[in-house]
């Protein structure tokens, strides 16, 4: 009897290939979606954290009240021992300790008169010790335009257009006008090794970097910083990994009447980014909502078609002596076949292209010339665990209500109702 | 001969709703049948033949009266007991022959086996045995898309037939053919009916079906307005 009903199925394309494709059609959708989306965001959280906010970032109570203007006379002192204790103390945690700090460039000609000046947006980040890691951070190997990353002290890296504006040359040297911190006049010579290009207006106007003992000493900074980022070891932001650790290291370090006393900031926590954080998430609900009310009208419709369509079957499965229950569950194991195989299919395909999508990403760049928001320019899908079910619990249960909806039909009419519809 | 009664229907009526009153379709039907006959139910459109017809078939159940099916009583019977009545003992032939699209003539006519749970190598015997009675053992691999109506009416026979039950109902079975496919379905019905004694039905107003018959049940707006039998040699 199940064999019956089994090859009646694969035969009715009605029944079986099409409910099929719709359902794996809503579930690719799904999948590829809901990776996309989380990629996107998570790449633009990522590349806030890596470039700007950390996953979480530690500052002075008095700095992060003015963070955007880098206010290095508020800097963190004794940077050492604190990045030793606070490794030990949240391993979970990698920490980096940057100087950000604005500044003019100033190109000397060979009398030492100034021959070009632009305002630049200064990083100090390690880059000379051996640990790549800051460096992979910013993304700086592949961001490298010409020449090389410093190798010694005294190098630095500027924006590609910066550098042609400014008509500097590898091997060139700058003069780096800032300011102490102690609010002195600082004087400081690198010589230009390479020149980089993030494809982001926001970073690619006068972006300089070097090492970030350079940086502590042309700001006479010895043994400070102005922020600690911190970068979760999972690998991405994860917000309440970030506000637990924020919330265990201020009750240690924060005191609200010390201006110098150590605050720690998750990424949402900073400029705006609460917004992109909780976005996240709650487009992902949106999207999970938006599908399954969307594929149970779709499949509950397909299945009130077909089940129009079947009233003679039915009716005639009753008049020879299937009882009605049975024909119910028949039809409603049917739709759940269909629904898990469409279900399967469509995760599967849908894993395949989001894969795709997470391994070569799609390249926004040309759209994003001119945004001064920080993006980054290749956005990549990423696949999560929940991409493997987040549409096929959906797939298969809407298939399922779909059909018991349309199936409850069957239950409400007389027998001889059903060939009279039949009929007419 | 028709000693033995099958079904008896006593003070019948079926009433259907219709906005806000109801519609007497069956108004006092009291008939009875005996095993073995091919009894007509003749009358014009509406005077109540199929209603009729799908009671005896357990498909509606009676608003007054009494409708007993081989002992049982239609207006008691419970879902499940009314389909096993149907799965053993009742056939049904209808005009637009509701085959199964999907499946072959052997699958549609293997159908009511396969409900009884009858084992696969006898109920290959029987399939054949069916498609024999009704001339079709060429066709058993066809689909209903590609049969005539003449050879598909002949397959919902067969199908009616295959478990050889007491009673075969036949709402209007010729109503879509030809006369020649007429004679041919009717001489075929008229066949089983005297070789296996299996008790005939029919809802009709077609004049070769009523020269069929050797029983004539005229309906006329809900009642039995005349039962003449004919006896035939
Ligand atoms: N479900 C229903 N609801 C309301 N009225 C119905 C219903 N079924 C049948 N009727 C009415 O009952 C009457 C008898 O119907 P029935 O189908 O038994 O007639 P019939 O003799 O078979 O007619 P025909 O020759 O056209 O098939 C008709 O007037 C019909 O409109
Ligand atoms: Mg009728």
């Amino acid at each position: 009897m199940i064999r019956f009903l089994f090859k009646g199925l694969l035969r009715d394309r009605h029944r079986s290939l099409i409910p099929f494709i719709v359902t794996a059609t809503g579930v690719m959708l799904t999948v590829v979606f809901h990776s996309w989306i989380t990629g996107v965001l998570g790449n633009s959280i990522e590349f806030n954290a890596r470039f700007a906010a950390g996953h979480v970032k530690i500052m002075t109570s008095a700095y992060s009240k003015n963070a955007a203007q880098t206010p290095n006379d508020l800097a963190i002192l004794g940077t050492d021992t604190l990045t030793r204790i606070i490794s030990e103390q949240f391993p979970e945690m990698e920490f980096s300790e940057r100087i950000y700090f604005a500044g003019l460039v100033d190109v000397p000609d060979l009398s030492g008169e100034t021959r070009a000046q632009g305002p630049s947006m200064g990083i100090g980040i390690d880059m000379l010790s051996g640990n790549q890691a800051e460096i992979e951070r910013l993304n700086i190997p592949s961001s490298l335009k010409s020449g090389s990353l410093p190798q010694q002290r005294r190098e630095a890296l500027l924006s590609r257009t910066f550098a042609e504006k400014l008509g500097l040359h590898i091997g060139d040297t700058l003069t780096l006008v800032s300011s102490t911190m102690f609010g002195e006049l600082a004087l400081y010579n690198f010589t230009l090794c390479g020149t980089i290009e993030f494809g982001t207006t926001a970073l690619d106007r006068g972006t300089l970097i070097a090492d970030i003992t350079d940086v502590r000493d042309a700001l006479n900074m010895a043994d400070a910083t102005g922020e600690i980022l911190g970068f979760s070891r999972i690998g991405h932001y994860n917000n309440e990994e970030a506000t637990n650790i924020a919330s265990r290291f201020n009750k240690s370090y924060y005191s609200e009447k010390d201006d110098f006393s150590l605050l720690m900031k998750s990424l949402a926590e900073q400029n705006n980014m609460g917004f992109l954080v909780e976005y996240s998430s709650k487009l992902k609900g949106i999207l999970v909502f938006v599908f399954i009310v969307a594929m149970s009208l779709i499949l509950w419709n397909a299945g009130l078609l077909g089940g129009l369509r079947r009233y003679g079957e039915f009716g005639m499965r009753l008049a020879i002596g299937e009882e009605k229950g049975h024909v119910y569950r028949t039809t409603l194991m049917e739709s759940l076949i269909i629904g898990f195989l469409g279900s399967m299919a469509g995760t599967i395909i849908g894993l395949a292209i989001s894969f795709y999508l997470q391994t070569y990403g799609i390249d926004l760049g040309p759209m994003m010339k001119n945004a001064s928001i920080m993006m980054p320019q290749v956005f990549r899908a990423r696949i999560t665990p929940e991409a493997w079910y987040i549409g096929f619990i959906p797939g298969v249960l809407s298939s399922l209500f779909g059909t018991m909806i349309a199936g409850i039909g069957i239950y409400k009419r007389q027998t001889a109702q059903l060939f009279k519809e039949l009929e007419s | 001969m028709n000693d033995e009664v099958i079904i008896t229907i006593e003070g019948l009526k079926k009433h259907f709703p219709v906005g806000s009153g109801r519609f007497t379709a069956l108004n006092g039907i009291d008939l009875s049948f005996g095993k073995g006959e091919f009894a007509g139910l003749i009358g014009p459109s509406g005077s109540g033949k199929t209603t009729l017809l799908n009671i005896m078939g357990t498909l509606d159940s009676p608003s007054e009266g009494m409708a007993i099916i081989l002992g049982e009583s239609v207006g008691n019977l419970s879902a499940r007991a009314s389909a096993l009545l149907r799965k053993s003992q009742l056939g049904f032939i209808f005009q637009s022959y509701n085959l199964f699209q999907v499946y072959t003539v052997f699958e549609n006519v293997e159908f009511p086996l396969l409900l009884q749970g009858i084992e696969a190598s006898k109920r290959k015997k029987m399939v054949l045995d069916a498609l024999e009675w009704v001339g079709l053992t060429d066709k058993i691999k066809s689909k209903p898309a590609q049969l005539s109506g003449g050879e598909s009416q002949r397959v919902a026979i067969a199908r009616a037939m295959v478990k050889k039950p007491a009673i075969v109902l036949a709402d209007e079975p010729t109503a879509n053919l030809d006369a020649a496919n007429s004679h041919n379905i009717l001489q075929t019905m008229e066949k089983l009916n005297r070789e296996l004694k299996t008790t005939f039905i029919f809802a009709t107003h077609d004049e070769k079906v009523i020269g069929y018959v050797r029983r004539k049940i005229f309906l006329f707006d809900g009642k039995v307005a005349k039962d003449e039998k004919i006896e035939k040699n």
